[in-house]
C-alpha cells in the first residue's frame, strides 16, 4: 500500500484519513491530512521537532488521542507540524513532530481545529494488508 | 419507538427542512433517546444536522434522581459557544459614514483567526478566578459594566463551576487566547435592523429599523475545546463501568450522580465561564473602538445566549415541577415572557434569542415563547448550520472574490485568512430564514426584527 492521505466530507467539519503501509504509517498520514485543514503541509517547513507520547485501551481512542496531542501542540506552541515519525508500542504511542511556528502571512491559517471527534473513528486493516486510519475533526 | 428507545424523537422543522437534513439526524436522535434518565423527548430544532453522538441542533434533558447521565458529546468541544448582541445607539447611515475607518479599527482591536493572541495573560491565580466568576470576572476587572450582567443567561456567572477540576493542559491552552474570537464560523458584526416583524417585541428589546448594531459569535476557546476533549475521552472509556452500552462512542456520558459527571459539570460550567468572560472582554474592545471612532455611541447589550450547555432547569412534566439537566448542542435557551431569570425589562416580551446568519446575509432577534417550555424544554435553533462541506466551499470559490461580492453589496469583510473567507462563503450555508421561519410556525420562539451586516470581522 502507498502511504497517503485524504479528506472527507461531514455536514459541517472535516474527516481525516490516513493510508499507510503500517499502523504508525498510517497515523502519520492522517496527521498530514490534519495540517492540510489548516494550510499546505509543503508550505510547512520541517525545522523544529517536538515530542509527543499518548496512550489508550485500543487502536481507534489512540488515534484520536495521537490527533488531539498534535492539536493541543498546534495550539499551545503556535506551530504547524508537516513531518512524523511515529512509533506504536501496545496501547502507547511516541512521536516526533517536525515543524514551523504558524506564519499568517506565509501560511495563510483557513481555520482553528478544536479537537478531534469519534465519529466516524475507524482503525483497520485494509484487504491489501495495510492500514487506515480516520476521524472527523471538530474545527 | 424503535428497539432501545426510552422516548419518542421530536424534530421541529418544514418538510422541505426535513427532507434536506442528513439521515444521520434521525439516527443520532434515535441514539439519546436510548440514553438513561432522559425525560419526554429527544428534541431536534430545525437547523439540526449531523453532529457527534448528538446531532447538532439536539436538545435532551436528564433526570438525576432516575438515573440520568450527563454527557460531554451533548455539549460539544465549543462549551458555551454563543452570540451577544449590543446596541450601538446609533443608525444605519452613522455607520456608513465611517465604515471603512471602523472595519479597519475592529479588525485591528480584536484578535481574530487562528494563532492570534489576546492582550490579556491570566496566572494561575487569575485563571481560576475568571472560571469560576465568568462575565461578572471581567466586569469586576473593569471590561465593562454592571448593567451587562442583567442582559446574560445567569447573570454572568455559571454557579458550581469547578475551576480545580479544569485540567492543567486545559488552562494551559486558555493562557494566551483571553479576549480572542477564534475562527472557522466565528465572528463579530456590525449589522443594522432591517425589518421588524413583531413591533411590541422590538420596541421592549429597544430596536427599529434602521438601528445599528454589533453581533459577536465565538466561545471558549481553547479551554473548553480541551475540556470537551478530555472528557469525551474519559466517558468513552468508562461508559461499560457504569453499564452503559452506547450505539455510538460518541454518546459517551456518564451519570450525573457520578464521580466522572460530577467533574465533568464542574469542568463545563467554569468552560461556560470562560466563554461569558471572553466575549465580555471582546465587547470591551468593541466599546473603545467605537469611543475611538464614533464617540457618540453607548453600547449596552440587548443580550447573551450560550448555545452548546447542560445546564440545571426546573421544568413542568405532567404537572409536576423537575430539576432536569438539560442538553442543548447547537441549540438556544428560550425563556419565554414571566419566566423568574429574566431581567424585569424583558419579562413581559421574553427571552431575546439570537440567531446568526452565514457572512453576508441575514441574522434574526427572536423572543421566546410561553409555548417552547412544553414543546423543548424553551429551546429554538441556533444558526442557519452548513450547506455544503468547507472543502467544496474553497473548491467554489476565492476568498478574494468573496470579499469583492460583499464589497459590491456594502457588507466589508475583514480576516486574516482568505481561505477562511472562501470555506465561510455565503453559499456554503442554508437560509436562515427557512430555519427561523419554521422555528417561529412551530411556536419554539417567534420573529422580533431581522439584520443585516454592514461590517464582518472574521477569524
Amino acid at each position: 500500500m502507498q502511504d497517503r492521505w485524504e479528506h472527507y466530507e461531514h455536514g459541517a467539519d472535516i474527516g481525516v484519513r490516513g493510508f499507510g503501509a503500517t499502523l504508525p504509517a498510517a497515523f502519520e498520514q492522517a496527521a498530514l491530512a490534519l495540517t492540510a485543514i489548516v494550510t499546505d503541509p509543503g508550505g510547512v517547513a520541517a525545522s523544529e521537532p517536538v515530542d509527543i507520547a499518548c496512550e489508550a485501551p485500543d487502536n481507534e481512542l489512540l488515534f484520536a488521542e495521537w490527533l488531539n496531542a498534535l492539536v493541543y501542540e498546534m495550539a499551545v506552541r503556535r506551530m504547524l507540524f508537516s513531518r512524523f515519525r511515529v512509533e506504536i508500542d501496545g496501547d502507547r504511542l511516541t512521536a516526533r513532530a517536525f515543524g514551523e511556528p504558524t506564519s499568517v502571512r506565509r501560511h495563510s491559517p483557513a481555520v482553528e481545529v478544536k479537537g478531534a471527534t469519534y465519529t466516524t473513528l475507524r482503525v483497520a486493516q485494509t484487504a491489501d494488508g495495510g492500514w487506515l486510519a480516520q476521524t472527523v475533526v471538530d474545527v | 419507538m424503535h428497539g432501545a428507545m426510552r422516548v419518542p424523537a421530536v424534530i421541529y422543522a418544514t418538510e422541505a427542512l426535513v427532507r434536506a437534513m442528513d439521515d444521520k439526524v434521525f439516527e443520532q436522535s434515535r441514539n439519546v433517546a436510548t440514553l438513561p434518565g432522559i425525560v419526554r423527548a429527544a428534541y431536534a430544532m430545525p437547523d439540526a444536522h449531523w453532529g457527534y453522538g448528538f446531532p447538532i441542533g439536539g436538545v435532551a434533558a436528564f433526570d438525576a434522581d432516575r438515573g440520568g447521565v450527563v454527557s460531554a458529546g451533548g455539549v460539544g468541544f465549543d462549551v458555551s459557544c454563543g452570540v451577544r448582541c449590543l446596541h450601538t445607539g446609533l443608525r444605519r447611515e452613522d455607520i456608513l459614514a465611517v465604515q471603512k475607518p471602523l472595519a479597519e479599527a475592529l479588525f485591528a482591536r480584536i484578535p481574530a483567526g487562528l494563532g492570534s493572541t489576546g492582550t490579556i495573560r491570566l496566572g494561575a491565580e487569575q485563571m481560576d478566578a475568571m472560571l469560576a466568576g465568568g462575565a461578572k470576572w471581567a466586569v469586576e476587572r473593569g471590561w465593562g459594566a454592571p448593567a451587562d450582567l442583567d442582559r446574560i443567561e445567569e447573570r454572568g456567572q455559571m454557579l458550581d463551576a469547578k475551576p480545580g477540576r479544569v485540567s492543567e493542559m486545559a488552562k494551559r491552552r486558555q493562557r494566551d487566547e483571553m479576549g480572542t474570537l477564534g475562527s472557522g464560523n466565528h465572528y463579530l458584526e456590525v449589522q443594522h435592523v432591517s425589518e421588524i416583524h413583531d413591533a411590541a417585541a422590538a420596541a421592549a428589546y429597544g430596536l427599529a429599523v434602521g438601528d445599528a448594531v454589533v453581533m459577536i459569535h465565538c466561545g471558549s476557546r481553547g479551554l473548553g475545546h480541551q475540556i470537551g476533549t478530555e472528557f469525551l475521552r474519559q466517558m468513552a472509556i468508562a461508559a461499560p463501568g457504569f453499564g452503559l452500552t452506547l450505539p455510538d462512542r460518541e454518546l459517551a456520558c456518564a451519570p450525573i450522580r457520578s464521580e466522572l459527571g460530577e467533574a465533568y459539570l464542574g469542568a463545563m460550567r467554569a468552560a461556560i465561564n470562560c466563554a461569558l468572560a471572553n466575549r465580555q472582554i471582546l465587547t470591551h474592545l468593541v466599546r473603545e473602538v467605537f469611543a475611538d471612532i464614533l464617540p457618540a455611541a453607548r453600547l449596552p447589550l440587548l443580550y447573551d445566549v450560550s448555545h452548546n450547555t447542560c445546564k440545571v432547569e426546573t421544568h413542568r412534566i405532567d404537572g409536576e415541577s423537575r430539576s432536569l439537566y438539560v442538553h442543548r448542542k447547537g441549540a438556544t435557551r428560550a425563556f419565554g415572557p414571566g419566566h423568574p431569570d429574566l431581567p424585569e425589562p424583558l419579562l413581559a416580551v421574553g427571552q431575546p434569542v439570537l440567531i446568526g446568519g452565514s457572512m453576508g446575509t441575514g441574522s434574526y432577534v427572536l423572543a421566546g415563547t410561553a409555548a417552547s417550555e412544553s414543546l423543548a424544554f424553551s429551546s429554538a435553533c441556533h444558526g442557519a448550520g452548513r450547506a455544503m462541506s468547507r472543502h467544496k466551499a474553497a473548491t467554489q470559490w476565492r476568498g478574494r472574490q468573496v470579499v469583492d461580492e460583499l464589497a459590491a453589496r456594502g457588507i466589508l469583510v475583514r480576516s486574516p485568512s482568505s481561505r477562511g473567507i472562501a470555506e465561510e462563503a455565503p453559499g456554503a450555508y442554508k437560509d436562515v430564514v427557512e430555519v427561523v421561519d419554521a422555528a417561529d410556525s412551530a411556536g419554539l420562539a417567534r420573529k422580533v426584527a431581522r439584520l443585516e451586516p454592514l461590517v464582518c470581522i472574521k477569524g
